[in-house]
């Protein structure tokens, strides 16, 4: 018979079915998990399995922080296997990883791509141990550049506290706790889902199905049993501490009335803070003043700490969007709490995306090593030349929430914070509104409007300048960084263009 | 009255931002022997360089019978310091020779003689005994403070929580300073983490009729305030007692009442001392 104007549906309909065209699965759920389903037998028949060729691009996350075990495990077997030439995008790199200068100095590695560095790489990096520039990317400029096509990765290694033998993982198991447990998979979800070939590396195999995941079994290829991913203790520092440091207090009170004086301190605001010892006493503060006012916040997003998951117990936050878990609180929050969702990179920050959680933000507040009197801000290199930092999401969320303000000392020891201009460009003068030191606040002239609302509100709003100026009376003017004209670092901007570069530091010696 | 280690930069350089009224850079007892000299040349600059706004600048020299005492009172003169803290004040004598030292570096540097002022801490138990003729042994004190843990050492105890042990020099300390018309200054609280506790020793301070309390870390300025500055139903009561007396002088009458009750002169003297304070704490809103 004719299937009627079949030409119609070419495309869709594959012509009569035959008993050709059904299989039958006759194994048990126990049978399939007994045999290991997706589980393969070494990291080294994974890498094989997936068609690593020399010069392709791999994938890591670094929800870890400074415990992981993964990157390093998977670059010295991968080294081991005699690979060349790859290039290493990372969401972000930190100290333990340190191991990665030997594989650039052999050629295993030959570009890399991540939010930031720090220690011992990113020193190694800033006198000049590439031959390629770094690219350094925020997390949502991460995931732009991901999900167009732009950053293509060929295999993406994701340590996963859980998984099952289909490969739902995630970053703590609601009934077989190891232990190990690392709260939101955020950055590993956009990679498992773009990458071209997924390996879960796990240490904790648990029945299927495990849920709920942050990377479902479509997203994944291939699953491989560890001993350890990680050190519990560098992966999650316990309940995150207040600050007693009398300065970070008073900038923290001062970003309060701050908060309190914009406008935006009403029923329903949406607000993001930072694990840094200033963020969490903002925290801590505005949470006597939503108690004292019956303000609630509708939700917190962003980097999780136990603050926030506090306020959220206390009914002061209704929801949480966690892209990173920061603190053992905020994972046990994610794991047990109904309105605290785990969401992508992309869900949180990318341009790409007209939802983007960061455009939702009324508030956020940020740090900075430095910044200039054109309101720029450099999270990235320190006053040394030396790269020991991360964009993260700074870029997005100072370009998509109402308010931005960045809290800092005027000065660090002998250092002054606020300068003519920044040693690197991260985050555009354009996208950060407010400024909150121990010694003044200042507005950018942009929102001339929010400036006069501060100082109506009795504010000590200050011209930048004269922040500058007061820097420079107390710790004076230092002698300029001698740099090559080697460019060791690219930094891009949210959307791909490039914001400024980081030239390489003249060694003395 | 803020103390402040005379060694160390960081606390030195932005000791003003933080809201206490008085700043004691110390060379004396938080600096160590071998330290002196880099304590003193670094409090010089400090004073000479930074702008502290309107904080009154204190500095507590070491004791004035060895050399470094007096080669801090030459370099702090000339760094015009406001005050000069003297530190176990035992007797008048001690009190006069700092004067006279003070007057000859004064003359030295071609200062006006005796603009640098002088605080006396008494820190034993003849310090004590002796302290109504030590608060007026010279012009140039502005105040008398008690510094507690040399002198319960002295009277063989130790701090208590209650602090009952402290109860006479205290009292002794402040009939001395009210009979010569200088300020009185409590001792420090060591146990910074103790803020329910340290809340009590203010409140207790200030019963007893002290100006001020000695602190050492900035966490503990905002309890000082909030319990030194008169409330808003005090400052009230204040405001309508200064009322009741300009109306009765423009009727040129003689007794003053207020609400019925007799207004008599204790009673004007704390109202004006109430919204002294209340100025001082800028929670006065501006006057007609």
């Amino acid at each position: 018979m004719e299937i009627p104007q079949y030409q119609e549906f070419k495309n869709e309909l594959h012509g009569w079915y035959t008993d050709e065209n059904a299989h039958k699965e006759y194994p048990t759920l126990h049978d399939r998990e007994q045999s290991g389903n997706k589980i393969v037998s070494s990291l080294e028949e994974a890498i094989r399995l997936c068609g690593l060729k020399d010069g392709m691009t791999i994938s890591f996350h670094h929800h870890f922080r400074n415990g992981d075990y993964v990157l390093n495990m998977v670059m010295d077997t991968i080294a081991g296997m005699g690979f060349k030439n790859l290039t290493l995008a990372a969401s972000s790199l930190i100290d333990i990883h340190r191991p990665l200068i030997g594989h650039i100095r052999n050629g295993v590695v030959r570009r890399i791509e991540t939010s930031g560095m720090r220690g011992e790489l990113g020193d190694e990096i800033s006198r000049g141990l590439m031959g390629i520039p770094v690219v350094f990317r925020s997390h949502g400029g991460r995931a732009a550049a991901i999900e167009s096509g732009e950053l293509p990765i060929d295999v993406a290694f994701l340590g996963a506290p859980s998984c099952d033998a289909f490969g739902n993982a995630n970053g703590y198991s609601r009934d077989n706790d190891t232990g190990v447990i690392c709260g939101s998979m955020g950055y590993a979800k956009l990679d498992a889902q773009y990458a071209r070939k997924v390996i879960i590396l796990t240490d904790n195999i648990v029945p299927f199905p495990n849920v709920p995941f942050g990377i479902p079994e479509s997203d994944v290829d291939y699953i491989v049993k560890v001993v350890a991913i990680g050190d519990p203790q560098g992966i999650m520092s316990g309940a995150t501490r207040y600050t007693k440091n009398p300065k970070e207090l008073m900038i923290a009170q001062s970003a309060c009335d701050v908060i309190e004086a914009s406008g935006l301190f009403k029923d329903g605001f949406s607000m993001q803070m930072g694990s840094g010892g200033a963020s969490l006493a903002v925290a801590r503060f505005l949470r006597d003043r939503m108690l004292r006012d019956n303000i609630k916040a509708s939700f917190a997003l962003g980097g999780i700490t136990g603050q926030i998951v506090d306020m959220h117990m206390e009914g002061l936050i209704k929801k949480i969007l966690d892209v990173q878990s920061f603190d053992l609180d905020a994972a046990n929050s994610l794991k047990n709490n109904r309105m605290h969702q785990q969401i992508s990179a992309s869900y949180y920050a990318s341009p790409r995306n007209n939802g983007s959680a960061v455009n939702q933000l009324d508030l956020v507040i940020l740090s900075a090593l430095e910044i200039d009197v054109g309101f720029n801000v450099n999270v990235l290199v320190g006053s040394d030349g030396l790269i020991r930092g991360a964009i993260g999401g700074h870029q997005d969320t100072a370009a998509g929430a109402s308010i931005s303000i960045i809290t800092c000392p005027l000065t660090r020891g002998r250092i002054a914070s606020v300068v003519d201009k920044v040693g690197c460009v991260v985050t555009p003068g354009k996208t950060v509104d407010v400024i909150v030191t121990d010694q003044g606040v200042a507005v950018n002239p942009l929102r001339k409007e929010l400036g006069d609302r501060l100082k109506d509100a009795g504010i000590h709003v200050v011209d930048i300048g004269e922040l500058r100026d007061k820097a420079l009376k107390l710790v004076g003017t230092p002698a300029p960084i001698q740099y090559t004209d080697k460019v060791v670092g690219i930094v891009t901007y949210r959307d791909g263009s490039v914001i400024d570069l980081v030239r390489q530091v003249k060694d003395n010696e | 009255m803020m103390f402040i280690p005379g060694n160390n930069p960081a606390m030195i350089k932005d000791a003003y931002i933080y809201g206490c009224d008085s700043i004691m850079f110390d060379l004396e007892d938080s600096v160590s022997p071998t330290e002196k000299d880099a304590a003193r040349s670094l409090v010089f600059h400090a004073l000479t360089t930074i702008d502290y706004g309107d904080k009154e600048l204190v500095v507590r020299v070491n004791a004035l019978d060895t050399p470094v005492g007096i080669a801090d009172l030459e370099a702090m003169v000339r760094a015009h310091i406001q005050v000069v803290r003297l530190p176990k004040t035992e007797s008048p004598e001690d009190v006069v020779f700092c004067d006279q030292q003070l007057t000859r570096i004064e003359k030295t540097i071609g200062v006006k003689e005796g603009s640098t002022g002088m605080m006396a801490a008494v820190e034993s138990a003849q310090g004590v005994l002796n302290a109504p003729s030590i608060a007026k042994a010279s012009t140039r004190l502005i105040g008398i403070a008690l510094g507690a843990e040399d002198y319960v050492t002295d009277i063989h105890t130790t701090r208590s929580p209650e602090g009952i042990e402290l109860l006479f020099a205290r009292s002794m300390i402040l009939q001395a300073a009210r009979a010569a018309g200088i300020a009185a200054l409590d001792t420090v609280y060591s146990d910074v983490n103790n803020e329910e506790g340290f809340r009590k020793e203010v409140a207790l301070i200030k019963q007893l009729g002290f100006d001020g309390k000695s602190i050492i870390n900035p966490r503990q300025i905002q309890p000082v305030v909030e319990i030194f500055t008169p409330s808003q139903k005090e400052i009230e009561k204040a405001l309508a007692v200064m009322a009741a007396i300009e109306e009765a002088h423009k009727k040129g009458s003689g007794v003053i009442s207020l609400n019925g009750k007799m207004v008599d002169r204790p009673i004007v003297l704390r109202a004006e001392r109430t919204l002294e304070l209340a100025r001082a704490a800028k929670v006065l809103k501006q006057e007609a």
